[in-house]
């Protein structure tokens, strides 16, 4: 098979698998990434009036703070093997928020510790943030600018 | 014709398998010869695990059948990590020679088809054949860190951690009554499918071409067999399996397994089962071959499926290129 009679083919079975695969469940991950999302933004606000309560930090110290808060969470229960756990039933509600990032940093650093601390670790910790961070920045820049001309 | 005939009948004398956690929980764990609590078998990484598993298959599938490691003349074996590394080091560890294959999932196979038509034309007397995978290698390689939260789409098959192993003798050396009769070596066949979370649907065609080319060429029918047993194509890909045999005109529902359906107690993340070389290694060195040592089953057609794709080749966009060989074994 050929040309377009193949793609034709190609085509009629991947509609025909699709008949048959069964559906991802976006409403029910939708719920769950608001459930869990929300309860770590909560969570956060916790940590927030914690730090400006008790230790009476303000503005962006209080910002870094509870970021830093939020991320050695994220990363101790990524080391504790509980994070995967939470991931798999909260659709992307734990991967979006600061905690989700230290979980893409933390666990190919764990996963890729067999190959050396240089190469493995150090090299493969940002094989899943990587493309955070170029695009994060990308798009943060590419916003700066259209507000520098606003 | 893609058949070989085996008219010499080389046996399968004895087999040897092990079974990850997961795995002892399901139908396996009765009948493998050894079940892991511990998912690293007391390795330092998971690769030297996959490893330690698979020459513990091979040690016991030779120990089965009452010989030494003096009498093997050949190992064949491959897996799924890059440079098959599992099998090339478990091979360091014996003193006999070694022939790597790779056929992704369908390694079991292959590696019986080539110990088959070795042994049937006199080249060898004893060939060890067997393959395994682990859950944890594979899926640092094929796809995510295994404590990064992300959620496995409803299409995902789970990995399987086991190996399994036999030894394929000549006739004249063994009284074992398990015969392989035939293989019939697979094309590839690609239907388009891209999504790498779906191996069950890429695979299914193959595993339906070499079933219907094997009946052609031997001019049997599917009813000959009172199993059809294919790897790992899973709850989904067995289906969509039986439907497009049965669009070329083979009715295999009745009598159609597959090790991926079978191998777990669906309570987590498996969702259509299971996969991976160690899949059909696994459970038809394990449970099918006991099967027929018992004479509950006397001819089996073991075609294991195998998806041929790298992490190179589904990152530029190709879909999924698919082959499955099929070994015939019969009681006689």
């Amino acid at each position: 098979m050929t040309g377009r009679n193949r793609e034709n083919y190609n085509k009629n079975y991947i509609d025909y698998v699709n008949s048959f695969s069964p559906p991802t469940k976006h409403f029910k991950n939708c719920l769950h990434a608001f459930g869990v999302g929300g309860l770590i933004c909560m969570l956060g606000q916790f940590f927030r009036f914690f730090l400006e309560n008790v230790f009476s930090l303000s503005g962006d110290e209080l910002a870094a703070g509870t970021s830093i808060l939020l991320i050695f969470l994220g990363t101790l229960l990524t080391g504790l093997g509980v994070y995967d756990r939470i991931g798999r039933h909260a659709g992307a509600g734990s991967i979006v928020p600061i905690t989700g990032f230290a979980n893409s940093v933390c666990s190919p650093a764990m996963e890729f510790k067999t190959e050396g601390l240089v190469y493995g670790l150090a090299a493969k910790m940002f094989v899943v943030a990587g493309p955070i961070i170029v695009y994060g920045v990308l798009a943060g820049t590419l916003v700066g600018l259209i507000y520098l001309f606003l | 014709m893609n058949t070989i005939f085996f008219h010499h009948q080389p046996r399968l004398v004895a087999t040897g398998s092990i079974a990850g956690p997961k795995e002892s929980e399901g139908i396996v764990g009765n009948f493998a010869d050894k079940t892991l609590k511990d998912d690293t078998f007391g390795e330092s990484t998971y690769e030297k695990a996959e490893c330690k598993m698979l020459t513990f298959a091979v040690r016991k599938a030779i120990e089965n059948a009452g010989l030494t490691e003096r009498d093997i003349d050949l190992f064949v074996s491959g897996d799924l990590l890059n440079q098959i590394i599992s099998a090339s080091f478990t091979a360091r560890d014996f003193d006999f020679p070694f022939l790597g294959v790779y056929s992704a999932c369908s390694t079991m196979s292959e590696s019986f088809a080539l110990a088959g038509a070795m042994i049937d034309a006199g080249y060898f007397k004893r060939i060890v054949a067997a393959t395994g995978s682990h859950f944890s290698s594979a899926e640092r390689q094929y796809r995510y860190p295994l404590e990064l939260g992300c959620t496995r789409p409803p299409q995902a098959q789970w990995t399987v951690t086991g190996a399994g192993g036999a030894v394929i003798a000549a006739k004249e050396t063994t009284s074992s009554p398990i015969a392989l009769t035939s293989a019939t070596f697979g094309r590839v066949v690609d239907y388009g499918i891209t999504d790498v979370n779906n191996m069950g649907a890429a695979m299914a065609p193959a595993a339906s071409d070499t079933v219907v080319k094997h009946l052609q060429d031997t001019g049997k029918k599917a009813s000959d067999y009172d199993l059809i047993v294919t790897g790992d194509l899973g709850a989904l890909g067995s289906r969509l399996m039986k439907d497009l045999t049965w669009e070329k005109g083979v009715d295999i529902q009745n009598n159609h397994v597959d090790c991926g359906e079978i191998v777990y107690n669906v309570i987590e993340d498996e969702f259509q089962g299971g996969s991976g070389a160690g899949c059909s290694a696994l459970v038809f060195n394990s449970y099918i071959v006991e099967k027929m040592r018992r004479g509950e089953l006397n001819r089996v057609l073991f075609v294991a499926t195998g998806a041929l794709l790298s992490t190179v080749s589904s990152g530029q966009g190709e879909s999924i290129p698919c082959i499955a060989h099929a070994v015939s074994f019969e009681r006689v």
